[in-house]
C-alpha cells in the first residue's frame, strides 16, 4: 500500500492524547469503497457490484417478470389464480430436490442420481405403505432416511475413495434405478392410496383463508424484526448497520410478495387456499437457508466448495462435510421424490427419470448458484424452480409440445450458465483476481 | 526472554520413502522472539514447518511445549497447543469474506448459531491493532492486493492466541512496500510476545526482524546465529556448506573487479 494509507494511521496517532475516546470517524483510506449514506448510494453501490460482475440474483429476478408478461401477453390465464397455484405445487417437489442440488453445487460437485434417488424413495414409500401394510409416516420415514443413506454411499467412495462425484453419482444414477425397478415389481406402478400421508403431500390446501395471510404476515414479521434486531445489535457493537429506510424497503418488498401470494392463493374464483406442499418447500427452504448461512456447518460447506485445502488446513473435517451434504442431497431428493410420487398418482418404475434431474441442476443453476463451487444462495432452488416451472405452465397453456419445452429450457439453462462464467471472468477483470 | 523455550524441538527426524528428509534437527523458540529458519531449496525448512503444524507427523524426536513433552499428530494438535502456521499459498478462501476466513475453523457462535457481530468486531478490533487496513471486512479475499491478502493470513494465525507463528516465506510474492509492512507486522507479534518462526530466502528480511537465525542443511542443523554480531556471508557459508561457494566466489570477482577499475 502507499502512503495514502498511511496517513490517517499517523494522523490518529498525534492526536490521540486529544481525541483519545472519540471514535475514530475519519481514519479512512480514500481509496476504499464505503457506501454512501442514502439511496444515492445503494444506487451507486448497485451499479458498481453489476459492473464488477456480482450480479447476484439480478438476471433470474428480471427472467421472471420477463416470462410472466410475455405468457401473461400470449394467454391470459398465465397469471390466474389456477396456473399460479399449479406453478406453486409443481415447483415444490422438485424444488426440495433442487436445494439438495444447491449443497452439492456449493461443495463445487454434482450429483446426477438425484432423479433415481427420488425414485428409490418413491418405491421404498410405495412398497412399504402401500404392499406391506407398514404404517404411513413410518413408511415415509424408512424412505427419507434410505435416501440419506443412498446419499451418504455416493459421498463415501467420492471423499474417501477418491473417485469423481460425477462418475460415483452416474453409476448411481443407473445402479439406483435399476433397484427402483427391481422393487416396483411386474406392475411398475403402485397408486397412492386415498387420504394417504404422500397424496396430501401435494393434494391438501389448508382452505382458511387465515393459513394463507397468516403465514405470509408471520413470514414479514420475522423478517423484519430479525433485520431491526440485527441492525439493533450491530450498532450496540458500532459495527456499519443498515438504515431504517432499507429495513423498511426491504421490509415492503417481502411484504408485498408475501400478501400477493397469499391472495391469489386464497381469493380468486377457482381458488383453493395454501397448498401444503409449498409450506413444506417453504419449510425446507428456510431451514437449509439457515443451515448455510448461519452455522459452522454451513460455513465449512463453503470453505470446502471455495478452497478445500484450506479447509483442511483450518481443521474442518473435509470428508464429513463432503459425505454429509451428499447425504443431505440424498434425503432431500428422496422426499422430493415422494412428492413427484403425490402429484402423478403413485410411484411409478420410470418416476424421476427423463428431464426430472436436468429439471432440478438446471434450477439451482439458473436460480444463481455457481457450477464452480463455494458461491450460491438456496434461495436459488425456489427462483430457478419457478423459472422452469412457469415456462413450462405458460408453453402448456399455449399448448406446445413438448420437445420444444425441452429446447426453451435449455437455452435458459446455457444462459444461465453463460451469465455465470462471464460474471466471473468479469470479477476477475475488475481487480479481483 | 524467559529460560525456557515456548516450543523445543529434540532431535527430530522424518523420512519420506526413500529421502531422509529431516535428520536429528533441534530448534528452540522462545516467547517473544523471533527466529528465521533459512537453508536452500531442499534443506528440509517445509518439513520441519510441517512437522510442528501437525501436516506431517515426526518419526523420530521429541517435541516440547512449555517444557512438557508433546505430541503433534495432526494439525488440530498444533492448534490445540497454539501453534498457528501461515503457509506460503496463504491457504485463504477466496470466495468467504475477510470475516470469516479470519474465522474459519474457529468460528464464535452464540446458542450454536455463528455470531458475525461478535466476529466481525474482534476482526476490526485485531486488524486495528496490528494497523492493517483493508477496504471492508466484508469484502471476499478474492478482491484483495497480494500483499492484503498476505496480511490477513497472518491476522488470521492470531484469531485463537497462539503463542507460536510459523510464517513460510511471507514475503516472497510482495514489493517493497508492502515487504515492509509484512516485516513491521512480525515486529508486532514480536511485541505482543509470540514466538515467531519466519522462514525466508531474502537475508534482507531476514537480518532486519530476526533475533536469531537457524541454519538448516540437507535436513540437519547447521548452525545457529545471533542476528546481532553474525555477517551475511556467515550465514551464507552456513547454508550453502562452505566458506568457498558460489555466492562468497561470486563477491571476490566483483570485489575484484572494482578493485582493479579503482586502481
Amino acid at each position: 500500500m502507499s502512503d495514502l494509507t498511511k496517513q490517517p494511521a499517523d494522523d490518529a496517532t498525534k492526536d490521540a492524547p486529544v481525541a483519545a475516546d472519540a471514535p475514530q470517524p475519519a481514519a479512512v483510506d480514500p481509496r476504499l469503497l464505503v457506501r454512501e449514506q442514502g439511496f444515492a448510494g445503494y444506487l451507486s453501490d448497485f451499479k458498481r457490484r453489476v459492473r464488477g460482475g456480482e450480479l447476484g440474483s439480478l438476471p433470474v429476478v428480471i427472467g421472471l417478470i420477463v416470462i410472466a408478461i410475455v405468457f401473461q401477453f400470449k394467454n391470459s390465464s398465465f397469471l390466474s389464480a389456477d396456473s399460479l397455484a399449479n406453478i406453486g405445487v409443481y415447483t415444490s417437489g422438485l424444488g426440495i430436490m433442487a436445494v439438495g442440488i444447491v449443497f452439492v453445487l456449493l461443495l463445487g460437485e454434482i450429483d446426477l442420481s438425484v432423479g433415481s434417488v427420488a425414485g428409490v424413495g418413491a418405491a421404498v414409500w410405495a412398497v412399504l405403505s402401500v404392499t406391506k401394510g407398514v404404517n404411513d409416516w413410518l413408511a415415509v420415514l424408512i424412505a427419507i432416511v434410505a435416501g440419506l443413506a443412498i446419499g451418504a454411499l455416493h459421498g463415501f467412495f467420492f471423499a474417501k475413495i477418491g473417485v469423481p462425484a460425477f462418475v460415483v453419482t452416474l453409476a448411481g444414477f443407473l445402479g439406483w434405478s435399476g433397484l427402483q425397478i427391481w422393487m416396483m415389481g411386474n406392475e411398475g406402478s403402485i397408486n397412492t392410496p386415498a387420504g394417504s400421508l404422500v397424496e396430501n403431500l401435494t393434494g391438501y390446501y389448508f382452505e382458511d383463508k387465515a393459513a394463507g395471510y397468516g403465514l405470509a404476515l408471520i413470514a414479514v414479521l420475522a423478517y423484519a424484526g430479525s433485520l431491526l434486531l440485527e441492525s439493533r445489535r450491530r450498532k450496540a457493537a458500532e459495527l456499519p448497520s443498515r438504515p431504517l429506510s432499507e429495513i423498511l424497503l426491504r421490509t415492503g418488498v417481502v411484504a408485498l410478495i408475501a400478501f400477493v401470494v397469499a391472495y391469489v392463493l386464497n381469493e380468486p374464483a377457482g381458488a383453493r387456499g395454501l397448498p401444503l406442499a409449498l409450506v413444506l418447500f417453504l419449510a425446507v427452504l428456510v431451514l437449509a437457508d439457515f443451515v448455510v448461512r448461519r452455522t459452522t456447518y454451513g460455513r465449512q460447506i463453503f470453505a470446502v466448495g471455495g478452497n478445500a485445502e484450506a479447509a483442511r488446513r483450518a481443521g474442518i473435517n473435509v470428508n464429513k462435510i463432503r459425505i454429509s451434504v451428499f447425504a443431505i442431497s440424498g434425503m432431500l431428493a428422496a422426499f422430493g421424490g415422494l412428492f413427484i410420487a403425490s402429484l402423478s398418482g403413485g410411484a411409478t418404475k420410470n418416476l424421476g427419470s427423463g428431464n426430472t434431474l436436468m429439471n432440478v441442476i438446471a434450477a439451482a443453476v439458473i436460480g444463481g448458484t455457481s457450477l464452480f463451487g463455494g458461491r450460491g444462495k438456496i434461495w436459488s432452488a425456489l427462483l430457478g424452480m419457478l423459472v422452469i416451472q412457469s415456462i413450462q405452465q405458460g408453453l402448456n397453456l399455449l399448448g406446445m409440445a413438448s420437445e420444444i419445452q425441452y429446447m426453451i429450457t435449455g437455452a435458459v439453462l446455457l444462459a444461465a450458465v453463460v451469465i455465470d462464467s462471464v460474471s466471473r471472468r468479469t470479477q476477475k477483470t475488475a481487480g479481483r483476481t | 526472554m524467559s529460560a525456557t523455550p515456548v516450543l523445543a524441538l529434540r532431535g527430530i527426524s522424518k523420512r519420506f520413502g526413500a529421502v531422509q528428509a529431516l535428520t536429528d534437527v533441534t530448534l528452540e523458540i522462545h516467547p517473544g522472539e523471533v527466529v528465521a529458519l533459512v537453508g536452500d531449496n531442499g534443506a528440509g525448512k517445509s518439513t520441519l514447518v510441517k512437522t510442528i503444524s501437525g501436516v506431517h507427523p515426526v518419526d523420530d524426536g521429541a517435541i516440547e511445549w512449555e517444557g512438557g513433552a508433546v505430541r503433534i499428530n495432526k494439525p488440530h494438535d498444533a492448534q490445540d497447543l497454539g501453534v498457528a502456521t501461515v503457509y506460503q499459498d496463504l491457504a485463504l478462501c477466496d470466495n468467504l469474506d475477510v470475516v470469516a476466513n479470519l474465522f474459519l475453523g474457529n468460528e464464535t457462535r452464540t446458542a450454536g448459531v455463528l455470531d458475525e457481530i461478535a466476529m466481525e468486531k474482534r476482526a476490526k478490533e485485531l486488524l486495528d491493532t496490528l494497523s492493517i487496513r483493508i477496504p471492508s471486512v466484508r469484502i471476499p479475499v478474492a478482491a484483495l492486493s497480494g500483499g492484503q491478502r498476505q496480511v490477513v493470513a497472518i491476522a488470521r494465525a492470531l484469531i485463537g492466541d497462539p503463542k507460536v507463528v510459523i510464517l513460510d516465506e511471507p514475503t516472497a510474492a510482495l514489493g517493497v512496500e508492502q515487504t515492509a509492512q509484512v516485516l513491521d507486522l512480525v515486529e508486532r507479534l514480536r511485541e505482543r510476545g509470540l514466538g515467531v518462526i519466519l522462514i525466508s530466502h531474502n537475508m534482507a528480511d531476514v537480518q532486519a526482524v530476526a533475533d536469531r537465525v537457524a541454519v538448516l542443511r540437507l535436513g540437519r542443523n547447521n548452525g545457529v546465529f545471533d542476528v546481532e554480531g553474525t555477517s551475511h556471508e556467515e550465514i551464507i557459508a552456513a547454508i550453502t556448506g562452505a566458506s568457498d561457494n558460489a555466492v562468497t566466489r561470486r563477491k571476490a570477482r566483483t570485489d575484484q573487479v572494482k578493485k582493479e577499475a579503482g586502481a
